[in-house]
């Protein structure tokens, strides 16, 4: 794919927009791409979940957070740059198999990434979903702007810089767990466990989409591996990244 | 036209190319992205009598150039290979190999045992050379007499090819690669991965679940060429070389210092389809350089 922009939209982010060659193949949000690193120092491709696509365009953006050299390598990706992509991977969010309507879609960091694909696919199915974000403070909660577009935004920061003070689960919108149906979360684990552990006190429907150290991204590697109820040990790129937390072992 | 073919014990080859155990799945994981059947062999993940749910996460640990594992030899048993993945990958045009794994003697010999009913499984790759698991494993491959003991316990009950991957975590490793040669080895892989390790300075903690995993990756190259170099010499069964092979000119180095076939492991994670390559950059290279088979530059080092 080709790079298409690149530019920072927060103190460690960039947002990667790539060119695909062709008709955008189809994709859900929660899935991910394996992004090859433009860098002879870093060997394996980086998965990145894909932050919203522009069909009539072909064109898919990444908000990537620079944290290491990999993804400091991909921040310097200048337009016109080749970059070779592998995607879509793994399965998404359940929207389009699962009944719902009033979801809740929570994101914490830049785990916010996947869930503006998950709005702009929600809203095409005619549902205004309701997001809550958190962060340690205000800047580093990410393109607050588009998502307004397709549903309120609610905020905590562990600051008070914006929205609430605290964090998501403490957010005055969880004290009537009627206003939803479901909750779909990406973000730090200790959050998607804090988020999961309220949907299983409340008897919430919750899908989370983990973030596991991966190689190869398609399953053969198995380094990727989350413990599961039904399975055991499976690799997060090819059943995940998505996962019912009702599979999960986080409860026991 | 270019000769590729290549023989290992008495097992043809299409060419010299393989997919490395543990690197390439059952091969069906990579349908989508390359033509399996130009391979000369793919050698399927670890498989054990029975199922084991291989190590906690995290297992993998990013290195300079290379990657620790710490997999376990995740796989849900023969039975199931037999049952559910064979029907599937005894379809491919290829050498399906299966990677044998056992926590004791008796475990290995039956795992064989049950694989040497399949028909379209040619051969298998005794793994006495796994870093990671607790029992067994490494364990045998590292002495010349547990490695020269399970392979001629498993030589009694397997009637059709047979290689041993040794371990590159010995002093000697041609001592090993003599010792399972004499106890009836029709050849042997090298290198498994070489134990290593990863610590997170900000946590003061491992990176990895078991701490210690194995390494493989571009940077572990020099010492996979030197080991299979000197193995070459040392035994008369063919050497398969792995450790590192990331294109067709790190194939053709592994072919020089003596290996009839290689394998491709971690190359696989970075670009699916770098094993079809690599056949294609091995006919280039023999064509560019008026060879008229591969076997003219096995062993070939000047």
């Amino acid at each position: 794919m080709v790079v298409a922009d690149n530019r920072l939209v927060g103190p460690c982010a960039t947002l990667l927009t790539l060119q695909y060659p062709g008709e955008l193949p189809d994709m859900v949000a929660g899935q991910f791409a394996e992004l090859q690193v433009p860098s002879a120092k870093v060997l394996l491709r980086r998965p990145i979940s894909i932050h919203s696509i522009d069909r009539a365009r072909n064109l898919v953006e990444f908000l990537i957070q620079i944290v290491g050299e990999g993804t400091s390598s991909l921040a310097e990706l200048k337009q016109g740059d080749k970059v070779n992509v592998l995607l879509p991977l793994g399965n998404g969010f359940s929207y389009r198999t699962t009944h719902v309507s009033r979801p809740l879609l929570i994101g914490g960091g830049v785990g916010v990434a996947p869930l503006l694909f998950l709005g702009q696919e929600l809203a095409e199915h005619g549902i205004r979903p309701v997001f809550l974000f958190g962060g340690r403070t205000e800047s580093l909660i990410l393109r607050k702007e588009e998502f307004m577009k397709y549903g309120d935004l609610f905020m905590t920061t562990e600051d008070g810089s914006a929205g609430e003070k605290g964090f998501v689960t403490n957010h005055s919108l969880l004290m009537d767990s009627e206003s939803f149906d479901r909750i779909y979360a990406c973000g730090p684990t200790p959050m998607l466990k804090a988020v999961a552990k309220w949907a299983k006190e409340h008897e919430m429907a919750c899908e989370v989409s983990l973030e596991h150290r991966m190689a190869c991204g398609i399953g053969a590697c198995l380094c990727c591996v989350e413990d599961t109820a039904d399975e055991g040990n499976v690799c997060v790129c090819k059943e995940g990244p998505v996962f019912n937390i009702d599979r999960l072992k986080w409860f026991n | 036209m270019v000769q590729l073919s290549t023989k290992i014990g008495s097992l043809e080859f299409k060419n010299p190319v393989m997919t490395a155990s543990g690197t390439f799945g059952y091969g069906t994981e990579y349908a989508d992205f390359m033509d399996i059947n130009r391979l000369g062999a793919i050698i399927v993940k670890g498989t054990t009598l029975n199922p084991r749910q291989g190590n906690p996460y995290p297992r993998m640990a990013e290195t300079p150039a290379g990657m620790l594992n710490a997999v376990g030899l995740q796989n849900k048993g023969v039975d199931y290979f037999v049952d559910h993945i064979y029907p599937e990958v005894r379809k491919f045009q290829t050498n399906v190999i299966v990677n044998v794994s056992g926590s004791s003697i008796e475990d290995y010999v039956q795992c064989a045992s049950i694989i040497n009913t399949l028909d379209d499984i040619p051969a298998i790759e005794l793994n006495i050379s796994c870093p990671n698991v607790k029992q067994g494993g490494m364990a045998f491959g590292v002495k010349p007499e547990s490695a020269a003991q399970v392979v001629s316990a498993v030589r009694k009950a397997y009637d059709k090819t047979l290689i041993v991957k040794l371990s590159p975590n010995v002093t000697d490793i041609t001592e090993i690669a003599r010792a399972v040669e004499g106890a009836g080895a029709d050849s042997v892989s090298l290198i498994n991965t070489m134990l290593g390790m990863a610590i997170d300075a900000e946590k003061r903690k491992p990176i990895l679940s078991t701490v210690t995993g194995g390494m493989s990756g571009p940077a572990v190259k020099p010492v996979a060429l030197r080991m299979v170099w000197q193995t070459a010499k040392a035994v008369k069964i063919p050497v398969i070389g792995l450790g590192g092979i990331c294109s067709a000119t790190d194939a053709i180095e592994f072919l020089l210092a003596g290996a009839s076939a290689i394998q491709i492991g971690t190359a696989n994670f970075i670009d699916p389809s770098i094993s079809e390559k690599v056949v294609d950059g091995i006919e280039d290279y023999l064509s560019r350089h008026g060879f008229n088979s591969v076997q003219d530059i096995i062993g070939a080092l000047e």
